[in-house]
């Protein structure tokens, strides 16, 4: 267990800014293993940029790097994404 | 409605300082006048941006602590010695100030009346805070959702809202404490680390099909999580929003 870990919570704000709704609720499923889940239960790490990663096999989702003016999201971990309009 | 409620774009707004309350030695809960506020449900949290006079910018998450009402909104913070924000919240902010904010934020860790329960809430020091929203919330509606809460905390003045969680116990709401590393004389209630036999003492049993919130310090949240598994509750009833080191 890593005591720098957070949950997709903690990236709520962010990314609602990117994507206009709400987004923790969305489910995603991981390309790895296969499981859902809801965006706001991932494990989520901060460095210089902000990691995904799938809960149940640590499987990197997602790596969001954010500048003052742009968010580079590199998503190739989650297969599908679903979300409420 | 809800829709509309969704897809509302997130931005900064000013909030002007209005009431502080002092709760513990290095906590202090921060009442915000944010003009046009939508309202929030219980769980839900802020973003605080601080703007230096050569533009430097830092950013903070604070979790709402009160129950929605009207263009209020509450945030509980706790001064961190090195944090960046926290120190200038809790020390520096005085009625009439104003702050950047924006929000509400989050959906995930959200609890609602119409939620029904039974609801089972694990906080671990300032993780408390969403989880008194929820309260609060609950309070305000007149709901009688059987909840019970168990609070962790290192000492007897690192315990927060003690007097409301009193005044608010009974009607479905029980209380429970356990105090890490320091009780007072003639303490009776738990003085040890969260574990599981506490967990299985406190909430009820997986038959009964409990939700749980839990809130805190990473540590605290996992080892919640993973003794709630253990129980037999299911991963997806077991909500949890970890602080990590924050830095705040």
């Amino acid at each position: 267990m890593d005591e720098l870990m957070l949950d997709g919570n903690a990236v709520a704000g962010l990314l609602q800014e990117v994507f206009a709704v709400e987004m923790t609720t969305a489910v995603g499923t991981c390309a790895s293993c296969g499981a859902a889940g809801p965006v706001g239960a991932v494990h989520v790490y901060r460095g210089a940029g902000i990691v995904l990663r799938c809960s149940h096999c640590d499987n990197v989702l997602a790596k969001v790097v954010k500048s003052d003016s742009r968010v580079w999201i590199d998503s190739t971990g989650i297969r599908t994404l679903e979300v409420t309009v | 409605m809800a829709g509309t409620a969704l897809l509302r774009r997130l931005t900064w707004q000013l909030a002007e300082l209005v009431e502080v309350v002092v709760e513990a030695p290095r906590v202090k809960t921060l009442v915000f006048d944010v003009p046009g506020w939508p309202g929030h449900r219980a769980g839900q949290h802020v973003d605080v941006r601080l703007t230096a006079e050569d533009g430097y910018q830092a950013e903070r998450s604070y979790s709402i602590a009160s129950a929605p009402d009207s263009t209020r909104v509450a945030l509980t913070v706790q001064r961190l010695e090195d944090g960046e924000v926290s120190p200038y919240l809790t020390d520096e902010l005085r009625p009439d100030d104003k702050i950047e904010l924006r929000g509400p934020i989050g959906g995930y860790f959200v609890w609602e009346p119409s939620d029904g329960g039974p609801l089972t809430l694990v906080a671990g020091g300032s993780g408390i805070v969403p989880l008194m929203a929820m309260i609060r919330t609950r309070a305000a509606a007149g709901n009688d959702t059987e909840t019970r809460l168990l609070y962790s905390a290192r000492s007897e003045d690192d315990l927060i809202y003690r007097d409301e969680l009193e005044a608010l116990s009974g009607n479905g709401l029980t209380v429970a404490y356990t105090l890490t590393d320091l009780q007072p004389p003639g303490w009776t209630s738990y003085a040890r680390r969260v574990d599981p036999e506490m967990l299985a003492e406190v909430a009820p049993g997986p038959t009964e099909q409990p939700c749980f919130f839990t809130c805190g310090p990473t540590p605290f949240v996992e080892a919640v999580a993973e003794a709630l598994v253990r129980l037999g509750h299911e991963a997806r009833a077991i909500k949890t929003e970890r602080f990590g080191p924050s830095g705040g």
